[in-house]
């Protein structure tokens, strides 16, 4: 009886539109992965193999040889990832405890200009960051920052948009608990760490994917404000290796899939939390 | 004298404390909590805005500071290299016109498919259309410079096995600017499939039961439910797209470094020339401000126009 259920199914099942439906979505899947597949593959053929008709579509002449000429020539590119690493944690973490206080402080605490400021922040949100690029440029050379990783640093700090995610949330917690962790005697910044922090883990966890991610991958500020190799992220050291190796094609793609490696094995490993943050408005894609 | 009027000032003073004591005990941690995160915001973000608008009607010197020009810049912007701007919002115009209609064809069709999937397929198919999204921008336009590259480039490849001429996808001056879009349009809009996937997700089961149950099919459920219920979604998503695609720049600067003629300029690459190679802050800043006219206004109209009161 069961099996004969299951046959009925499986008949009804496969009709021509799911045929079409599976075919659709394995070719577009497909199309998606490919320039990822492309950019591995790249970079694990040795580069006289990339330059030849036909290409292999497979790993065939699989070496390491591009990442130790990528490291012996592009002398910086450990450089590079150590800026970057040291631009997204920071800014990351300046997030995380900034957006949550002012989260925290717009979302429950009164105060004269609290509306205001709110309406400011909301309007610049609108703003796309191209608009404001030549005076930001100013402010960050008068401040004498130029070429410094400051200079990629402070004014990332400055984008809003977590300060809105965190008051979304937070305004969904009920005050009721924090009333309850006064009564048994928490302090102000008590209630915020003990009560709010803990209860907001999953914002938090969205946003901070989030701001880690894009300031990774940020590339067209840092190439403005930074000017010796030295002091390249990873993004723009990258693309300079498309200028300084040419056809090179090897070592340009193994500098360029290390790069992207590490944002990879993080979406890998935490999936669902940046699908929830696309859900709650936090990545663009 | 002095005796008498002293306890006098000396209680004004103290209820002038006590009143700054009351103030910050009612309101000193909302200040607390806001005031830290305002410091940056107010130096790199707020000062900014308010600048961008000043600079563009200003002819600036980094040593020498502003000095007003009036409109000149405005002038500038559309006339200075002959014109060229003018090249750049047509050529802005047609990679946005086609990638976001592309875009939320593919989210909208792809989310659809994916719709009736059991659970497990249906994460795995947002996280294959996914895992393009979180690589660098930078990363993946020089994988689709290598792919259209046209001596050993795999597209001209793949051409060849079907018979077709090779093509100069990224030097021909009158194919550059579409095999851009091409390469736009064949990475699958990650956060439209999501967004379009949740959105379908949360329409009640009942809807679609009860137009079954009046013999509507799967294809005109789809047109007369899930289509009008989902309008907040799509709505979002073409503004979202139509402002990213306003403000292309690193697709074209990783793909053809030098430019192919003017035919692959775009508003953000006029912009990034004038302000940070030839240091025209003020014809940069004005452009700039273009730029945030169109898009502010075609957002506008996108509301009035796919806005609609949904009730359900």
């Amino acid at each position: 009886m069961a099996t004969q259920l299951q046959n009925l199914q499986l008949r009804k099942r496969l009709n021509f539109g799911t045929i079409a439906m599976w075919v659709v979505l394995i070719v577009t899947t497909i199309i998606s992965l490919w320039p990822m597949y492309w950019l591995f593959m790249t970079a694990f053929t040795p580069t006289q193999d990339t330059v030849k008709v036909p290409p292999d579509l497979l790993p065939v002449n699989a070496s390491i040889v591009n990442f130790q000429r990528l490291f012996a020539q592009a002398t910086d590119y450990w450089r590079w990832a150590f800026n970057s690493l040291v631009v997204a944690l920071s800014v990351t973490l300046f997030h995380v405890v900034f957006d949550t206080l002012a989260g925290y402080g717009f979302a429950k605490k009164q105060f004269p200009g609290r509306n205001i400021l709110f309406w400011m922040i909301l309007a610049t949100l609108m703003v796309p960051d191209h608009v404001t690029l030549v005076p930001r440029y100013i402010v960050t050379r008068n401040l004498g920052l130029i070429d410094s990783l400051w200079a990629v640093v402070l004014p990332a700090t400055a984008q809003v948009f977590g300060i809105f995610l965190m008051r979304q949330y937070i305004q969904t917690l009920p005050s009721e608990l924090e009333d309850a962790a006064r009564i048994d005697g928490c302090g102000e910044f008590g209630v915020f760490w003990r009560v709010i922090m803990p209860l907001s883990a999953p914002a938090i966890g969205a946003l901070s994917i989030f701001i880690f991610v894009r300031n990774w991958n940020d590339f067209f500020w840092p190439l403005i404000v930074l000017q010796k190799s030295p002091n390249y992220t990873l993004p723009v050291g990258v693309a300079s290796l498309q200028g300084e190796f040419s056809t090179d094609f090897g070592i340009i793609f193994a500098g360029a899939a290390l790069a992207a490696l590490p944002t990879i094995v993080f979406f890998l490993l935490f999936q669902r939390y940046f699908l929830e943050g696309v859900r709650m408005g936090a990545l663009k894609g | 004298m002095a005796r008498i009027a002293q306890p006098s000032a000396n209680s004004q003073s103290q209820s002038l404390v006590w009143r700054i004591r009351r103030f910050l005990n009612r309101y000193g941690w909302g200040y607390a909590f806001v005031l830290p995160s305002m410091f940056t915001f107010v130096i790199f973000t707020l000062i900014p805005v308010f600048w961008s608008f000043i600079i563009s009607f200003q002819q600036y010197n980094l040593r020498t500071g502003g000095k007003w020009v009036g409109l000149s810049n405005y002038y500038l912007a559309f006339t200075t290299q002959s014109g060229v701007f003018v090249t750049a919002l047509k050529n802005t115009l047609i990679y946005t016109i086609i990638t976001v209609t592309a875009n939320i064809l593919i989210g909208l069709i792809l989310a659809s498919l994916i719709q009736p999937l059991g659970k497990y397929a249906k994460t795995f198919f947002r996280a294959a259309y996914y895992l393009p999204a979180v690589t660098s921008v930078v990363i993946i336009s020089m994988t689709w410079r290598w792919i259209f590259n046209a001596q050993w480039g795999l597209l001209n490849y793949l051409f060849s096995l079907v018979g077709l001429p090779a093509v100069r996808w990224l030097s021909d001056p009158n194919i550059a600017l579409y095999s851009i879009i091409l390469s736009t349009v064949l990475t699958v809009p990650a956060t439209g499939v999501v967004l379009f996937s949740a959105a379908m997700g949360s329409i009640p089961p009942d809807f679609h039961e009860a137009a079954e149950l009046d013999g509507a099919g799967p294809i005109q459920r789809w047109w007369s439910i899930t289509l009008p219920l989902i309008k907040p979604t799509t709505l979002y998503l073409v503004v979202l797209y139509t402002i990213a695609s306003f403000e292309v720049f690193e697709k074209v600067y990783i793909m053809v470094p030098s430019g192919v003629g003017n035919s692959t300029q775009t508003i953000v690459t006029q912009i990034y020339q004038n302000g940070f190679q030839q240091f025209r802050y003020g014809v940069a800043a004005a452009q700039a401000f273009i730029l945030f006219l169109i898009i502010a206004s075609v957002a506008a109209i996108q509301f009035r126009f796919l806005q609609s009161d949904i009730e359900y």
